[in-house]
């Protein structure tokens, strides 16, 4: 039986008197914490700057909260108190965003957290992990909660989408297959379209290898490269926009070690995205495995390794 | 204080003497003059917040040098943190720090700058961007609360502060958890940097804006330490709820050529203008400041 993310929570809780559970009224994912931890489950209304502040006063006091709120709002109405408090503070306060990216389904754009990822990363001594199922959550939990360092957590709770490759570990990427001529970097839920599209391309006799990323910071510089390196094509997919996220943090890689790679970016460009449910949104957005696997086949037929880095956006 | 000691926890003893408060308002206020050399600092602001300061760390807060990593200590948040120069100037003449560190006051081989920051001995949390401390503290009152501490959390914020919406926010969750250790201090000064609070953004009726949002809410004096005295003494105001005082002040208070003036927020001048005007602090003939090299806001 798979433990979901509140029951590792509260085991955590319960274990570590230190944790305190705070949420602006987010309750969907933690709806048994307030029965089971009393006092140190903190509702403190729609509130999220406050919730932030409070938070950083508990840390100062030696707790570890573990906020929720729906992403869009936990990383932009109280950015700065994420950035203020707990970064300038340097506090080991754990930010869990809820419904990022496509999750917001039909919510849409004022509740989309698309850039989510370039707004926490450029917070000095943020963490940034994106699990790609609640197995890589509930696993990471334990870590990531005893690391002194602040985390944002792109909450996903979607079911396994594999057997893992391998078990979390800080700034580690899982590297699904060994491929020769494509690279998809991704992170979070579009893990599994990922690999849908890498089934689709083995067939058509492309061998493809899906980088699950996992932390974007600090990010597994080593598995990127070699990943890199290694492949005709690099992609990086994302429901997030195309600035400030993997894309650009592979791209700022690259430009530090040297490395000229043609790159294929899956990202939203300049726009908030079509507001549906789930299945719909990667239907209608060309993000479901199908349409990522023709877009990578675009992409090769059109520049077969001929160094040029002008890649149309899919 | 190395890692494995135990902090000491506070005694039940203030620091002062309430006669020996004024003597020490006068000596903070002469710092504050002081660190408007060089690069200046907010000194309209500071000195209006000066006495209230001098009385929470004489009378009123748990906490002294010995004691300032105690969890059991209380708390001062300065939320209405450019009034630094009056938090650093109290620090000093009570111990926290040596007197001759002032004179560090934005030199880069230190962190005297013009908002605090927990380099320095006895400052809480960092501030400057105006709105945040109230909730800061509101997580330090709950956490005391958890641990069924008896101390208590105090934030000074500006009455300008009080135009940002997450000051109200955490007074409506304050009022809400019901925190009687928490205590909200407001300088009201009646200015904020370039107005008159009443003319841009009128305040009033604030005891009432506190009594909606769940608080226990008085007004005084804030720069009669017998007042502040027996304020102090009945906190909290209410049982079950936060409590806010408005401390009615004088920006530029103590030297007359300052006070009340919408153009001395921040100031820096000369050493010749120092002395005048601690001259001017001390009873001495007005200083009216009008040189061309004069830095003001």
């Amino acid at each position: 039986m798979t433990v979901t993310y509140e029951q590792a929570l509260g085991a955590l809780a319960a274990a570590h008197e230190d944790i305190v559970v705070m949420t602006a009224e987010n309750r969907a994912p933690i709806r048994g914490l307030p029965a089971a931890l009393g006092p140190r489950f903190v509702d403190v209304g729609i509130c999220e700057q406050t919730m932030l502040g409070a938070a950083a006063g508990l840390a100062l006091r030696g707790r570890t909260p573990v906020v929720h709120a729906l992403a869009a709002f936990l990383t932009m109405r109280a950015f700065e108190f994420v950035r203020t408090d707990v970064g300038i503070g340097r506090l080991p306060v754990k930010l869990v965003g809820y419904i990022p990216g496509v999750l917001s389904e039909a919510n849409g754009p004022t509740h989309q957290a698309l850039e989510d990822v370039a707004l926490m990363r450029g917070i000095p001594g943020m963490q940034v992990f994106c699990p790609a199922d609640e197995s890589e959550l509930v696993e990471a939990l334990p870590v990531l909660c005893a690391d002194r360092a602040p985390c944002y957590i792109r909450y996903n709770a979607a079911p396994p989408v594999s057997p893992h490759a391998s078990g979390f570990a800080p700034g580690r990427a899982e590297v699904l297959g060994e491929g020769g001529r494509v690279s998809i970097f991704t992170y979070g839920f579009l893990v599994r379209e990922a690999l849908k599209a890498q089934t689709l391309l083995k067939a058509e006799g492309v061998p493809a290898r899906v980088i699950n990323l996992r932390m974007l910071k600090p990010i597994d510089e080593d598995a990127v490269l070699d990943s890199a390196r290694a492949a005709e094509l690099v992609v990086t997919l994302e429901d997030h926009f195309l600035v400030g996220g993997l894309h650009s943090i592979v791209a700022e890689l690259f430009v530090r070690r040297g490395l000229l790679r043609p790159v294929l970016p899956i990202a939203f460009e300049e726009r908030w995205f079509k507001p549906a449910l789930l299945e719909d949104v990667l239907e209608f957005e060309g993000l479901e495995g199908g349409a990522i696997a023709r877009r990578i086949l675009r992409a090769l037929a059109l520049a077969p390794g001929k160094g040029e880095s002008t890649w149309p956006m899919g | 204080m190395t890692a494995t000691e135990t902090p000491v926890a506070p005694s039940g003893q203030h620091l002062l003497e309430l006669v020996e408060l004024p003597p020490l308002a006068l000596r903070v206020r002469e710092h504050v003059l002081r660190m408007t050399l060089g690069g200046g600092c907010f000194v309209g602001a500071s000195l209006s917040c000066a006495d209230l300061l001098v009385h929470l760390y004489g009378r009123v807060l748990r906490v002294s040098p010995e004691t300032l990593s105690s969890p059991d200590r209380d708390y001062l948040f300065l939320s209405k943190g450019h009034d630094v120069p009056a938090l650093y100037a109290t620090l000093a003449e009570l111990g926290f720090m040596e007197r001759s560190r002032l004179a560090q006051h934005l030199k880069t081989s230190d962190s005297l700058y013009w908002h605090p920051n927990r380099d320095m001995p006895g400052v809480e949390f960092h501030s400057g961007s105006l709105g945040h401390q109230l909730a800061v503290a509101l997580g330090v009152a709950l956490d005391i609360r958890l641990r069924q501490g008896t101390n208590r959390a105090f934030v000074i914020l500006g009455d300008g502060e009080l135009d940002e919406g997450s000051v109200w926010e955490a007074a409506l969750v304050a009022g809400a958890l019901g925190l009687e250790n928490l205590v909200a201090v407001v300088d009201r000064n009646g200015f904020q940097a370039n107005a008159r609070t009443e003319e841009l953004l009128p305040l009033e009726p604030l005891e009432d804006k506190f009594r909606a949002f769940g608080w226990a809410c008085r007004s005084l004096d804030g720069h009669d330490f017998g007042a502040l005295e027996g304020a102090f003494q009945e906190v909290p105001f209410a049982p079950g709820r936060p409590s806010a005082l408005i401390a009615r002040t004088l920006r530029g208070k103590g030297v007359p050529s300052l006070e009340g003036r919408v153009d001395r927020w921040f100031a820096r001048y000369g050493g010749p203008e120092v002395e005048a005007l601690i001259r001017e602090l001390h009873g001495g003939p007005r200083a009216d400041l009008t040189g061309d090299g004069l830095v003001v806001r």
